[in-house]
């Protein structure tokens, strides 16, 4: 079979076909970050634009793709595949989108390589940027932000699709036929969104437990992590930077031939160039402005979980990214003064050896994590904890968001109680005498298992320690020191239980107790008719008085 | 909102007649469909009046991203290297709907100016709302004199579009949904159309490119197209004589 296809064709085709991979790993997670991509036309060819197309290189996923790859390219059996998944502020995940690079048997001999492929695999990358804005995930992604952020995944090998619930449906991108077989792009998407909107309302209190395939808490998970769909531009360098040009950045100057095809001339150079495009820095490295609630939660998970310390700040660090703004905040903005934990490029996973597998268990492996946060290192811990404890103090109104929502799990358990005790004071059920409340209260005693803490349990917890006074399990006021919206700390600098407690019963006022009134009543009645009489001298003032009302 | 029943069997508004008998352009000396088999694709929206723009432009932006490549530079020895397209993304404004086209100012200018003439059309005919518009692409073959070259139609598409009149917000909303839902359908249509690799012309020598390829633009060189519309009533026919061309030499002006 390769007879026919002369070894430069081989090797050119090869180049043609890996380089298409990684284009179109950058496609589709450019078109899942949330922005509008805008790129120039140059009526000068630059060489090293593939395929005379402008599609800039984000080096964190040209890293990704070629780990993923891990040098072979898609073959009968051996797709690349992009995931695209869904993670909500709760921990909440759901696979959106598989797009999947296959390559059958199916070849076309008589096809040249360097020129009709070349352009074929062109016009299926412009075919996959337009269908990449049309599929439901769109939509969702640029809407992304607050409530939930999206996330990809590649891998290599066996295409997985049991996690897009049932119906999905898929959308064929293109094919083009080469000597050494047809490549094909196509997308398989979720359709049923009903598991999100339903789980958007649920008040379980814990959240672990539930689900989830792809974030399990194990420290060592074998097979690629998930990462989100964002990157930012580092001004300076905050020292993370992708081999994006270690290896042989390929420059494409292509030039072909109207002659007849047996002159073609297609010249690939290889050259090692400084790319221009701007450094992916760890997108992970929390910035301290707008800090996410979910950077909160990787904060609880200090607090209560020190064994999984390096675990829980390594997984929930990847989205934070994008709770930490509003969908339409600019990821700039956000930008870290590049300080905070030197993030160093770890060269090797050590326990991340078996490239992205079969299974379909995706976790973030710390070694992962590392990469992108911290390594689980005691030297680096302090400056988690330092993250968190800087980020505690902004994101309180996110946290009110979520904890509103809480606050009506207890009003119906006070409700209740409300009947029971007597109504002669006010607040009555928040009188000191109700225990009953506080010990079936899980917010007042939390689950024991330190596993199934809810994170928002975690943050709430910690946020009442810190809240001085009411915070502790004894308190009648559990709820409170969850700092309702719109409360503001420095109004009344004490907390509301103490507040409530203060003044249930302030004193009486001094004209209404009966002793003194009593005394003071006759002698009023007696100095009435004085009274009148001085009025009634002045009553033409009294009278001009009304006039000027009038 | 709700889409116009057309006459293809799938009930998508996608109907593909076996010959090029239909196109409405009537082409000055061409022969259509002659000596070479053309594409036709007929495409159906239903949308109301304000985003019969938006609708159109995505539809033909996104055929013209697929044929639209680089500028061709010449070399010696008959080769060629080809300049680096870019492109944007376009959110609408009155559709729940983002589609990429070419990043080609000029191109925009020229899509917009004939979109725009053709809604006037439509409001000012008093009609029912009906109107179609051609994209067709066609090559030209130089003919010996006295005869005017020939354009000859290799692929045209054709945007069937229905205006509706929508009474309350609500209804505005879902059309907005709708609509985009429908577009969405569109774009996997074309690129279903484009992903056959069917016939296109082929690349052609420094002395032949003007024939094949419109090289007036600064930036990205699509293939030589041109567009027209015509208003039509209930039963397809034309009810106006209103019908502009775009042509190569008149985008030059």
């Amino acid at each position: 079979m390769d007879a026919d296809l002369s070894s430069q064709d081989r090797k050119d085709l090869d180049k043609f076909i890996k380089f298409f991979a990684l284009k179109t790993v950058q496609v589709i997670v450019q078109a899942r970050l949330g922005e509008k991509i805008c790129t120039r036309s140059s009526s000068s060819p630059t060489g090293s634009d593939w395929f005379n197309l402008a599609i800039k290189d984000i080096p964190e996923v040209t890293h990704e793709a070629k780990k993923a790859l891990a040098g072979q390219l898609p073959a009968v059996g051996r797709s690349m595949c992009v995931e695209i998944s869904l993670k909500t502020s709760e921990g909440d995940s759901m696979e959106l989108e598989i797009w999947c690079l296959e390559m059958n048997e199916k070849c076309d001999k008589e096809i040249k390589v360097s020129y009709t492929v070349y352009n074929r695999l062109s016009l299926l990358l412009k075919s996959l940027l337009a269908i990449t804005r049309v599929t439901p995930a769109y939509r969702l992604s640029r809407k992304q932000g607050r409530e939930y952020v999206i996330l990809y995944r590649i891998y290599f090998g066996e295409v997985q699709l049991n996690g897009l619930g049932e119906g999905f449906q898929t959308v064929r991108v293109g094919t083009v036929g080469t000597p050494v077989g047809t490549v094909t792009l196509s997308c398989a998407y979720r359709v049923n969104l009903a598991f999100m909107s339903a789980r958007q309302f649920e008040r379980t209190p814990p959240i672990m437990g539930i689900v989830i395939d792809h974030f399990v808490d194990r420290p060592y998970p074998s097979s690629s992590p998930m990462h989100p769909c964002n990157y930012r531009t580092a001004g300076e360098d905050a020292g993370v930077a992708y081999p994006s040009v270690e290896d042989s950045q390929e420059v494409c100057t292509t030039s072909f031939s109207t002659s007849p095809p047996s002159q073609c001339v297609f010249t690939v150079s290889k050259a090692h160039f400084q790319t221009p495009t701007p450094v992916v820095t760890d997108t992970l490295r929390v910035p301290v402005a707008g800090l996410a609630f979910s950077h909160q939660l990787a904060s609880s998970r200090l607090s209560y979980q020190p064994t999984l310390l390096g675990v829980g700040s390594a997984e929930l660090a990847h989205p934070v990214v994008f709770a930490a703004g509003s969908g339409a905040a600019h990821p700039h903005q956000l930008m870290v003064p590049g300080k905070e934990g030197g993030v160093p490029l770890a060269p090797s996973q050590p326990a991340h050896g078996t490239q992205a597998d079969h299974e379909k268990m995706a976790t973030c492996t710390p070694s992962d994590g590392a990469h992108y946060i911290v390594t689980p290192s005691s030297s680096e811990d302090p400056e988690t904890v330092s993250n968190s404890s800087e980020g505690r103090g902004s994101p309180h109104d996110i946290l009110e968001a979520i904890l509103v929502r809480k606050v009506g799990a207890l009003v119906n358990d006070s409700v209740d109680q409300v009947t029971m005790t007597n109504l002669d004071i006010p607040f009555a059920m928040f009188a000191p005498k109700n225990f009953e409340l506080e010990d079936n209260d899980p917010m007042v005693n939390p689950p024991d298992s330190p596993d199934t803490d809810s994170p928002l349990q975690g943050s709430l917890h910690s946020d009442g320690s810190s809240g001085g006074g009411g915070g502790n399990a004894h308190d009648d006021f559990v709820m409170v020191d969850f700092k309702p919206a719109f409360s503001k700390d420095d109004i009344l600098p004490m907390d509301l239980g103490t507040f409530y407690r203060e003044f249930q019963n302030p004193p009486q006022l001094s004209s209404l107790s009966i002793d003194i009134g009593a005394q003071s009543m006759a002698e009023d009645l007696d100095s009435l008719p004085e009274k009148l009489a001085v009025h009634e001298k002045n009553v033409k003032e009294f009278d001009a008085f009304v006039e000027t009302l009038q | 909102m709700v889409e116009s029943s057309g006459s293809s069997p799938q009930g998508s508004g996608w109907s593909r007649p076996k010959r090029a008998s239909q196109p409405p352009a009537r082409l000055v000396g061409a022969a259509s469909g002659r000596g070479m088999n053309c594409r036709a694709e007929v495409l159906e929206v239903s949308v109301e009046g304000r985003q019969v723009e938006e609708a159109l432009l995505a539809v033909l932006h996104t055929v013209l991203l697929h044929r639209s490549t680089g500028k061709f530079h010449y070399k010696k020895e008959g080769t060629y290297s080809i300049g680096t397209v870019g492109t944007q993304d376009i959110d609408c404004d009155f559709i729940d709907f983002t589609y990429v086209r070419v990043s080609s100012e000029e191109l925009d200018r020229a899509l917009r100016k004939v979109v725009g003439e053709f809604k006037d059309a439509l409001r000012n005919s008093g009609g029912d709302g009906l109107g179609q518009m051609s994209l067709e692409f066609y090559q030209k073959k130089k003919s010996r004199w006295p005869f005017s070259d020939e354009c000859i139609p290799w692929e045209v598409w054709t945007v069937k579009v229905h205006v509706v009149a929508l009474a309350t917000e609500q209804e505005r909303q879902i059309c907005r949904e709708k609509v985009g839902e429908k577009l969405c359908e569109k774009v996997i249509n074309i690129v279903e159309v484009m992903n056959r690799h069917e016939y296109l012309p082929k690349m052609p020598t420094q002395s032949e490119v003007d024939n094949v390829f419109d090289t007036g633009l600064r930036d990205v060189q699509p293939y030589l197209y041109k567009i027209s519309f015509q208003i039509t009533d209930a039963l397809g026919t034309s009810v106006t004589t209103t019908m502009r061309r775009l042509i190569k030499d008149t985008l030059a002006l």
